[in-house]
């Protein structure tokens, strides 16, 4: 390439009017040994954009974080309340009876009281039975020992 | 957009969204934090990135957008970058070693573009895009790009020569 040719493309550079293909000339150029003195700064120059392209990105990609795992927990939690709210929606209703159940828990009581106070005399009884016992005991004991 | 085209197409942009990343944030830290970020967020609109004729495009602007509000956070934050705050392997070990090294003078060079300027030079002097690429990138018109191509490399190459000639560092 000659110089006359080097100059007259540094200049359209410097105005921006090389195309990628007229760069690619200079930086040719320019990464050689042998540069014209008076051109010794686009060397540099050069150089530079040359080792910047080299630069890398060595840090790993994260594509997926812990974030997308949440998607599954809002579900479960939607779940969970419209469960708890058929629950409680299921035992309000079950609680208002109709009059015949009423009537059918009424007679349950006053069976279960019936029996209650069956079971309560016979205790008395029983009590009493004891207590005749515990006194025919009394005077047998006496009679043995003649305490008075 | 599956998982499969996506590791095709966006993907293999990872190194170019974040060279972009690095050139506007400065510190290599803050590039890799930027573009784990925009590759969450493309990944989560994977199925829109269809509708975009060019993803290329499209992820680079979301760059360009993601980066500018990082520096303007930082900036209503009172956080300015200071320049000596960062490392970069190749470059500060090199300037630690040798100042004169013009390579890394070019870099602070650039640093000390305007923005745009700077996002024009990494994406047609680094990355070889077109100029109407560049304009659908920055949403800006070709002849645009022209201008503020022109007026950064002109910037450059001056402070370069005056270096050059009176060997000012």
């Amino acid at each position: 390439m000659e110089l006359s040719n080097i100059e007259n493309l540094v200049e359209k550079y410097e105005n921006a009017e090389t195309s990628l293909q007229e760069e690619a000339v200079l930086k040719n150029y320019f990464s050689n040994e042998d540069v014209a003195p008076h051109l010794m700064e686009y060397k540099a120059l050069f150089a530079y954009f040359n080792t910047s392209k080299e630069e890398r990105f060595t840090k790993t990609i994260p594509l997926k974080r812990k974030q997308t795992n949440f998607w599954w927990l809002s579900i479960a939690a939607s779940v969970a309340i419209m469960v708890s709210v058929y629950v409680v929606n299921d035992t309000s209703t079950s609680s208002s009876i109709t009059p015949q159940e009423l009537a059918e828990a009424e007679q349950a009581l006053k069976d279960t009281q019936k029996a209650f106070q069956l079971i309560s005399q016979n205790l008395n009884k029983g009590g009493n039975v004891a207590m005749a016992s515990l006194g025919e005991f009394e005077k047998a004991q006496n009679k043995v020992f003649k305490i008075e | 957009m599956n998982q499969t085209e996506f590791l095709n197409t966006v993907l293999p942009l990872k190194d170019k969204v974040f060279r972009l990343a690095k050139r506007l944030l400065v510190s290599r830290d803050e590039a890799e934090d930027a573009t784990q970020e925009l590759y969450f967020k493309l990944w989560k609109n994977k199925e829109k990135l269809q509708e975009y004729k060019n993803v290329e495009a499209f992820a680079m602007t979301m760059t360009k957008n993601y980066c500018l509000d990082q520096l303007k956070a930082k900036r209503s934050n009172n956080l300015t970058l200071v320049h000596s705050n960062y490392t970069d392997d190749n470059i500060s070990l090199q300037k630690d070693i040798e100042l004169k090294d013009s390579v890394s003078r070019v870099h602070e060079l650039i640093a000390a573009l305007p923005e745009k300027q700077k996002m024009i030079i990494q994406l047609r002097d680094v990355e070889n895009y077109e100029f109407e690429e560049i304009g659908k990138i920055l949403d800006l018109q070709p002849t645009a790009v022209r201008v503020a191509l022109s007026r950064a490399r002109k910037t450059i190459r001056k402070q370069l020569t005056k270096q050059h000639n009176y060997g000012i560092i």
